[in-house]
């Protein structure tokens, strides 16, 4: 009825390959801009902030960023953690070194190191696949988090081993420290997902995402049609680990404020953000959204309900929470491997018939 | 046949030109296994050749020598002119030279334009900086390849398809899809590994048509492997014939088809 491409007609190739063809969608992505930017900051609140908009937008970079690596260049990855770590730790030398220069910069900064270590570790996929380049980046997730509590340097010498982030502000408002603001945090990393997220649509509808596709779905037919897999395999690991650099930056800096590398950006971390991919579904952006907008409400959900509402004890609701995440997952992986991204789509291609069943 | 040093003309009046691609005494070996063994052909610009043999007579692997996925253990792959060094596939698609598999080899995931467009890769300018703020030449470069790549989907009679995912699509057009990203390279030689097997005969009589007009119209080489006879006489020019990794014939149709060695490759020796 509403939801049609009928009547709406593309004259030229622009306008046919734009993000939101139908026009229904077009308004539903700016109602939700009005609400992100016109409403949410008037209303935020630090339970909020902290407990539902901040982690979703953080883990939202993080899905997109391992979304493109392991959902469209089909390189699997247990090391998000780990990058995650460079880029808290990246974005705390810099904060400690140049005090004087805008925060902004070293986010930045921050996930472009990430991107370098990130191609370091993405050498291996050149020669190995699959379960095997899974084990590889598994031995860089626990290599980094060996190395940020090894060497001192890292976290400045400072006796309990953690990193702690400095005040920082951004235009006069504390983006950093005890003094930050619900909304000042909230703005900056929504401002973080809104570009990054453009970008990654960006490169995903272009040249570049077409070669890494490419090379998920056939490697040797994407060789032989001009495909560098060298290029496209290292490209993908370097926007990825630059997306995960960003994400990790954002959840020390902003979110945690202080961290242990071991108890922040473990192995638990890595899975994680596997699973808002997993979730959410491979090789799609939206899906990346959904995947972290489950994973981090779901447990303030239970934890609403079972504690708040039938009175459980905390640990009984914690253990559950776990249980049913695997439960969840297991569920996916069987019934919609390509997650809620594709429940998404297929609810889209009923609607446009609707009310008609074909 | 008659002298080819200039080229040639074809019964139906077709202009072949010079030398394209010759391969010069290719002997390819896997351990002991000897694959292809002292073989030269020359390929002409503008013709249709055909590469035939039974099963194991080395065919794929010569495709996959002159699309630079084997390396030849002896022997040289000169291509317009000059000898070929040694280059991954990739590099060798950026030369000029586009295939298709004979297990369909489509990116599945991916639809019918975006697996016709991922063919213009080798085409495309535009770097990751421009693309990532879709600005200057990225988007603009977009819409001119989208425009040549719906001239490749106007030819194939494939509009219908267009957004579809090609995983869900039927054997006869994933075949006609992937003859369209191959296409879509702009080649100056287009392999061809068994383009009709599995086929019905109406699916088989289209993609012949596509061969004759992709040819005709675009004037494109083409090297074809196929095992159905009728389709290889009628369509091709010259016809190479292999066995056991030796050349046992060269030449037109008609003198392949009487050729002593080749019918006794294909129907067998008696021995008494």
């Amino acid at each position: 009825m509403f939801y049609r491409e009928a009547g709406d007609f593309k004259t030229s190739y622009v306008n046919d390959s734009q993000t939101f063809p139908i026009q229904f969608d077009r308004w539903r992505y700016y109602a939700v801009l009005f609400v992100a930017l016109g409403i949410v900051p008037f209303v935020i609140n630090d339970y909020w902030a902290s407990a539902v908009f901040v982690p979703f937008l953080i883990y939202s970079i993080a899905a997109i960023g391992l979304n493109i690596l392991t959902g469209y260049c089909g390189q699997v990855s247990l090391g998000t953690g780990g990058f995650m770590a460079v880029g808290a730790y990246a974005v705390y030398k810099l904060m400690t070194a140049f005090p004087e220069v805008n925060i902004i910069f070293h986010v930045l900064g921050a996930g472009i190191i990430t991107a370098g270590v990130g191609v370091l570790f993405g050498l291996p996929s050149l020669r190995i696949k699959g379960f095997y380049l899974a084990v590889a980046t598994l031995a860089a997730q626990f290599f980094l988090v060996w190395l940020f509590n090894k060497v001192p340097w890292f976290y400045n010498y400072s006796a309990s081993g953690q990193i702690s982030a400095p005040e920082r502000t951004l235009a006069g408002i504390a983006l950093t420290g005890p003094e930050a603001s619900a909304t000042a945090k909230y703005l900056v990393c929504l401002g973080f997902v809104f570009v990054l997220a453009w970008l990654a649509r960006n490169l995903t509808r272009g040249t570049v995402g077409r070669s890494w596709m490419a090379i998920r779905d056939m490697d040797i037919a994407a060789e032989i049609i001009g495909v560098n897999p060298l290029r496209a395999k290292l490209t993908a690991f370097a926007v990825s680990s630059f997306f995960i650099g960003i994400a990790g930056a954002l959840f020390f800096a902003v979110y945690l404020g202080a961290v242990e590398v071991g108890e922040a950006f473990g192995i638990n971390k890595s899975f994680l953000v596997l699973f808002m991919v997993i979730i959410g579904g491979l090789g799609s952006i939206f899906g990346s959204f959904a995947g972290a907008a489950f994973l981090v409400l779901l447990p303030v959900f239970l934890k609403n309900v079972l504690v708040g509402g039938l009175g459980w004890p905390t640990d009984l609701a914690a253990h559950l929470e776990l249980m049913i995440v695997g439960g969840l997952i297991v569920f996916f992986l069987i019934a919609e491997p390509h997650g809620l991204a594709q429940l998404w789509r297929l609810a889209k291609e009923k609607l446009r018939l609707w009310p008609f069943p074909h | 046949m008659k002298d080819i040093a200039e080229g040639y003309v074809t019964a139906d009046g077709r202009k072949i030109g010079g030398t394209l691609m010759e391969m010069k005494n290719i002997t390819l070996r896997f351990g002991g296994v000897v694959a292809i063994k002292d073989i030269s052909f020359d390929i002409r610009e503008g013709e249709i050749r055909a590469i035939i043999g039974p099963n194991g007579a080395g065919k794929s692997s010569m495709l996959n020598v002159i699309s630079g996925f084997y390396v030849p253990t002896e022997g040289e792959v000169w291509f317009r002119g000059e000898p070929r060094p040694q280059m991954r596939p990739y590099q060798v698609a950026r030369q000029g030279i586009a295939r298709t598999f004979q297990n369909i080899a489509l990116f599945k995931g991916m639809s019918t334009l975006d697996n016709i467009m991922t063919g213009r890769m080798t085409l495309m300018e535009s770097n990751m900086a421009q693309q990532a703020f879709w600005w200057g030449r990225a988007q603009k470069e977009e819409s001119e390849h989208r425009e040549k790549v719906e001239k490749i989907i106007d030819f194939l009679e494939i509009q219908a398809i267009r957004k579809t995912p090609v995983g869900r699509l039927p054997y006869g057009l994933q075949k006609r899809v992937e003859l369209g990203r191959a296409l879509a390279a702009e080649p100056k030689l287009l392999l061809l590994d068994e383009p009709m097997a599995g086929m019905n005969v109406e699916e088989k009589e289209d993609m012949s048509r596509f061969i004759l007009d992709v040819n005709d119209e675009f004037g494109t080489t083409i090297a074809l492997i196929e095992h159905d006879m009728g389709v290889v006489m009628d369509l091709s020019d010259r016809v190479v014939v292999m066995d056991y990794g030796k050349k046992i014939g060269d030449g037109t149709p008609d003198e392949v088809r009487n050729n002593q060695d080749v019918i006794d490759a294909y129907l067998g020796v008696s021995h008494d």
